[in-house]
This record gives structure tokens, C-alpha cells and sequence, in this order.
């Protein structure tokens, strides 16, 4: 049964059509790759998905609810959550609040103890940093956690980014170039990362990235836009035998891809 | 931890009831000038204004320069309650502070789909709107302004209601809400994908301050016996705006010091009026150029500062304050 199913999905700015009949198929486990060249519409997607735009046409089901048109903050609540293509942490605020700010949705507390401090909301208060401690510790991100965002090394904000997104309790995952910029040690860090929040936290992930020994080693299968339009859909050695993603994207390169 | 904090907080209350008894006293004694104790009052007043506009610009980002708006629509109700409607002083403070929220929500709902300047700019008009009505609005004096406002507020009265608002903007801050609040300063888009429901923290933030820009209104209303609309133009607004920004957007402490220090300096300048906005004005140049994040930045004035600073440490835990 399909997690995630995207039908018939239409964007258009203006005159410009970023998206024409975009379809995209989760199942529950997955983890599915969305690659295409600059300006392909890749990003729109998540925008779409996670509320940012409402889409001029089509329809988003995402366990068995249709989520199209609804507000960022509902969707994230219904399980979807993601990372940005440029990092967008809460830079000024400590490791341990970027990650407590992910669970205010759960909060149960009103604003009313909140300012009368009584009992009940200590108790729910030191709960929660100590459950955003354990999680930043399966992050070993916890002898950080008074560290302010900004400060962290660039490998470790991208990291916190993830982590902050998990604790949102999300089903699905949605990560927007989370190797842009990391080095290739960095790169396969991330890559064993992924795989193991993926077992970890029971997790389904589409992933949009340009490096490709990412793409290729990690996810079982993919889609391939260009100018809003899938022009491949396959596992990656289909992909990578595909003559209109060699045109469109991969060009030249690809057979030299394989010995990467 | 949690005896530490136990031994600040003694420390802290001890320091309020020697500070506010020895003022009392001297009221009590009349050992202090009517002046001195007319800059107590208003220090306190300004304090009420400084940290519930930081609530809206420091800690949320919504940069609002409407808040001697808020402070007139206070100020009015709370003087019809007393004046024209016979109710007692704690009721029209409470009439003028819930005004002034119910206008900061309707007002916030449309508004604050807006960012930065735009929002600035709608606030500036509101504040005006307000002014205008005030100036027009014969039932209240008009532009004449409202005469024979009994002289209620005493020290006793500012002092404690300025001591509340601090405590339970504080208290706010320091809690989730608070929490959801800040990030939408940080980066309202991220906020959102973090499942927090932005427009419902701005409005909630802007309407907080609002009610105690509304109090502090009312409290204004009944020192100075007479309300004249240009009372509440924009350069009020900008008051309060500087005091923020001076204390340091997203700093409490940092508001209360900005507030007690600006309002030193306009009582000392009282003397040379010409020359008052002059040196006002070229202060704020300083500081800007050489402190541009204000006095405190955004951390919080606390006994452990000192104890850190005898460390050598340089970041504080801004999660355990």
C-alpha cells in the first residue's frame, strides 16, 4: 500500500509550468531518489508537499488523507517533515532548543501554567528537554547541546537539521540536498546516516541530491525530472541505461559514473 | 541546579522588597522631591512598554512601531471607566489592558500576514488611525484632550503591576510557547515545518502586548491627570522602540536597563529642551555603530553573568537560564 501517492500534480507560476502532471508513488520503507538538472522543478515538489505552495492541479494522499492545500504546520503534525537545501536552522538558538522547538507541537501545557509555573509544568517541561537530551544523544550531538546552532561545523548543522526533522515523529522524510557542499568522507557518513534512521526510525525517504555515488548507492528507486516533467522512473541501473536521462541530465558522464 | 536557581530567585525577591520599600518609605517620609518620584513612576510605566514590545519585535520579529496605539486605546477606556462610568481603578485597568488585547488581536489577524517593512509600516498607519480617532472623538475631549482623570496610580501600583508583566513575559518566553515564539524570529519558514502554528504565535504574542501596553495605558492615564491625543503619536511609538532596540531585541533585562536609563536621561536633559533630541539622537549613533546588538544582545542579566565572567567563559547555556 502506497504511504505517499501523487496524482496529476500541476504547478505553474505565472506562465511558467514547474510541474506538469507530476505522478509519485511511496511505499511504506522506501528510499526513493528525485534527481533532475538545475531548475528542474525538484525543490517544488517539496514545497508542494510540505504546504509551502498550493498546487494549481492535482491531488497529494498521504496515508490515506488527502493533504493537498493544507497549512505547513498541519502537515508536519501529520507526519511529513524535511530538511532545506540551505540549511535553516534556528541559528541563534542552542543545539537543545532547536530540537525542544521541534516538540512544541506535543506540548500539552497551556499558556496559562506556562506563566503561572505551577508544578504540572515542570514536570512536562523537564520531560521534554530530557527527551530532546536522549534524542540528541542518538545523534551524539549531546555534548553540543549548549552550543549555539550557528557555531557548529557545517557536517554537524546538516546533521542537527536531520535530527531536529526526526523529532517531529514523522513518517515520511523528505531530504533537500543534504549532501550539497560536504566532502566525500562527510558525504559517506551521511549516506550510513540515512540508511540507519531510515531502520532506526521506521522511516520512508525521498531524497533529492545531485551526487550521484549518493543517489546510486543509496536508494532503490528513482524519478528523474526535467523541466517539470519525469522522464525516467527506475532502479538506478535502469536509470543510468536511460538515453533520455544521459540527454537530459547525466550527459556524457554516465559511463564513467558506474566506476565511481 | 535547582538550589542554585532557588538561592538567585531569594536573592532577586530580597532585592525587589528592599528596592520597593525603600522607595515607599521615602515617599511615606517625604524625603523624596515630587520630580524624582514622578521619574520612579514613569520608569516603571516605561518598563511595562519596553518589555511587552520586545515580546513583539525582540522575541517574535514582528516589527511593530504601533505601540503607543495600544497605550492610547488603555489609557482612554480605563479614564471612561473611572470618569464617566464611575468603576473602580483595578477594573479600568483591567477594561483598558483587555481593550487594547482585543484591538492587537483584530488588528493582528490582517497584519501580520506581512514581514518587515510592510508590517512596520501598517502598524506606523494603525498608531495613527488610533491618534486620529482619539483627536475626533468628542465623548473623551477630543483634541482638547480628557480632563479631571483622578490621580490614582501611586508607586505601590506601577511597581507591582511592572513587576508582574516582567514575570509573566518572562515566564512565557521561558516555556514552549515561548519557544514557538523565538523560532519564528529565527526563521519563520523553518517554524512552520517544525508543525508550529506561526499565525497563531504572532497574534498570540502581539495581543500579550497589547493588553500590557494597555495597562501601562491606564496607568499613565491616571498619574497625569489630563490625556491629549498627540500624547500618543508615532515619536511615543519610537520611545518605546528605542528602549528595545537600545536594551537589546530579545533581551528582558536588556529592555528593563534600556528603559530606566533612557528615562534617566530625558529627566537630566529636561533642563537643556533644545539640546535633548540632539544628544538623544547622537547616543543612539554611538551605540549602534559600536554595540549594534544593543546592550545585552539577547542574553539575559543574571548574577551567574558575573560568576561566568570570573570563568573566563564565553557561551552560556541559553537553554538553562
Amino acid at each position: 500500500m502506497a504511504l505517499l501517492a501523487i496524482g496529476n500534480l500541476n504547478m505553474a507560476f505565472g506562465g511558467l509550468n514547474a510541474l506538469t502532471n507530476f505522478n509519485l508513488e511511496l511505499n511504506s520503507g522506501e528510499l526513493v531518489g528525485l534527481i533532475g538538472p538545475n531548475g528542474a522543478g525538484k525543490t517544488t515538489v517539496f514545497n508542494i508537499l510540505t504546504g509551502v505552495y498550493a498546487p494549481t492541479a492535482g491531488t497529494i494522499i498521504f496515508n490515506d488523507e488527502n493533504i493537498t492545500g493544507l497549512k505547513p504546520y498541519i502537515i508536519t503534525q501529520r507526519g511529513i517533515a524535511r530538511t532545506f537545501q540551505n540549511i535553516r536552522l534556528f541559528s541563534n538558538l542552542s543545539v537543545l532548543d532547536n530540537v525542544r522547538i521541534a516538540y512544541h507541537p506535543n506540548v500539552k501545557y497551556g499558556v496559562a501554567s506556562a506563566v503561572t509555573r505551577i508544578p504540572s509544568f515542570h514536570i512536562e517541561e523537564d520531560a521534554l528537554t530530557q527527551k530532546a537530551i536522549d534524542f540528541l544523544k542518538i545523534f551524539s550531538l549531546e555534548d553540543k547541546m549548549y552550543e549555539i546552532a550557528k557555531n557548529l561545523p557545517y557536517g554537524q548543522q546538516r546533521r542537527l537539521e536531520i535530527a531536529r526533522a526526526l523529532a517531529t515523529q514523522p513518517k515520511l522524510l523528505l531530504l533537500d540536498e543534504p549532501a550539497a557542499g560536504m566532502n566525500p568522507q562527510e558525504t559517506h557518513d551521511l549516506m550510513n546516516l540515512i540508511k540507519w534512521i531510515r531502520s532506526q526510525f521506521n522511516l520512508t525517504i525521498l531524497l533529492i541530491e545531485h551526487d550521484m555515488s549518493l543517489v546510486m548507492g543509496a536508494c532503490e528507486r528513482m524519478y528523474v525530472l526535467d523541466y517539470g516533467i519525469v522522464i525516467a522512473h527506475g532502479n538506478p541501473t535502469e536509470i543510468k541505461a536511460n538515453p533520455r536521462v544521459i540527454e537530459a541530465y547525466l550527459g556524457e558522464e554516465v559511463p564513467n559514473a558506474k566506476n565511481q | 541546579m535547582k538550589k542554585m536557581m532557588n538561592k538567585h530567585t531569594i536573592i532577586t525577591i530580597i532585592v525587589l522588597i528592599l528596592l520597593y520599600g525603600s522607595v515607599q518609605a521615602s515617599i511615606l517620609l517625604e524625603t523624596i522631591n515630587p520630580f524624582y518620584q514622578l521619574n520612579l513612576i514613569l520608569i516603571c510605566i516605561n518598563i511595562i512598554l519596553a518589555v511587552s514590545l520586545n515580546l513583539i519585535n525582540g522575541f517574535t520579529g514582528q516589527f511593530s512601531i504601533g505601540h503607543a496605539g495600544f497605550m492610547a486605546i488603555g489609557a482612554y477606556t480605563s479614564a471612561i471607566m473611572t470618569v464617566k462610568l464611575g468603576q473602580s481603578f483595578p477594573l479600568a485597568i483591567l477594561a483598558g489592558a483587555v481593550a487594547a488585547a482585543i484591538v492587537g488581536f483584530l488588528i493582528g489577524l490582517p497584519t501580520l500576514r506581512l514581514k518587515g517593512d510592510y508590517l512596520a509600516i501598517a502598524t506606523l498607519g494603525f498608531g495613527e488611525i488610533i491618534k486620529v480617532l482619539f483627536v475626533n472623538f468628542e465623548y473623551v475631549g477630543g483634541a482638547s484632550g480628557f480632563h479631571g482623570i483622578p490621580h490614582i496610580t501611586t508607586w505601590t501600583w506601577v511597581f507591582f503591576i511592572a513587576l508582574f508583566t516582567v514575570v509573566f513575559i518572562r515566564n512565557f518566553i521561558d516555556s514552549s510557547h515561548g519557544r514557538a515564539c523565538i523560532s519564528i524570529r529565527e526563521d519563520e519558514i523553518a517554524a512552520e515545518t517544525m508543525g508550529i502554528n506561526t499565525t497563531k504565535y504572532k497574534v498570540m504574542a502581539f495581543t500579550i502586548g497589547a493588553f500590557f501596553a494597555g495597562t501601562a495605558g491606564a496607568l499613565f492615564a491616571h498619574y497625569f491627570y489630563i490625556l491629549q491625543p498627540s500624547n500618543f503619536g508615532f515619536l511615543r511609538s519610537v520611545d518605546y522602540l528605542v528602549m528595545v532596540v537600545l536594551g537589546g531585541l530579545g533581551s528582558i533585562t536588556g529592555s528593563i536597563l534600556a528603559a530606566i536609563a533612557l528615562t534617566i536621561l530625558n529627566a537630566a536633559l529636561q533642563s537643556v529642551a533644545e539640546l535633548r533630541m540632539v544628544i538623544y539622537s547622537l547616543l543612539l549613533i554611538v551605540i549602534m555603530i559600536f554595540r549594534p546588538q544593543g546592550l545585552m544582545g539577547n542574553k539575559e542579566f543574571s548574577l551567574k553573568m558575573f560568576k561566568r565572567l570570573g570563568r573566563g567563559e564565553k557561551h552560556g547555556s541559553v537553554g538553562n537560564r
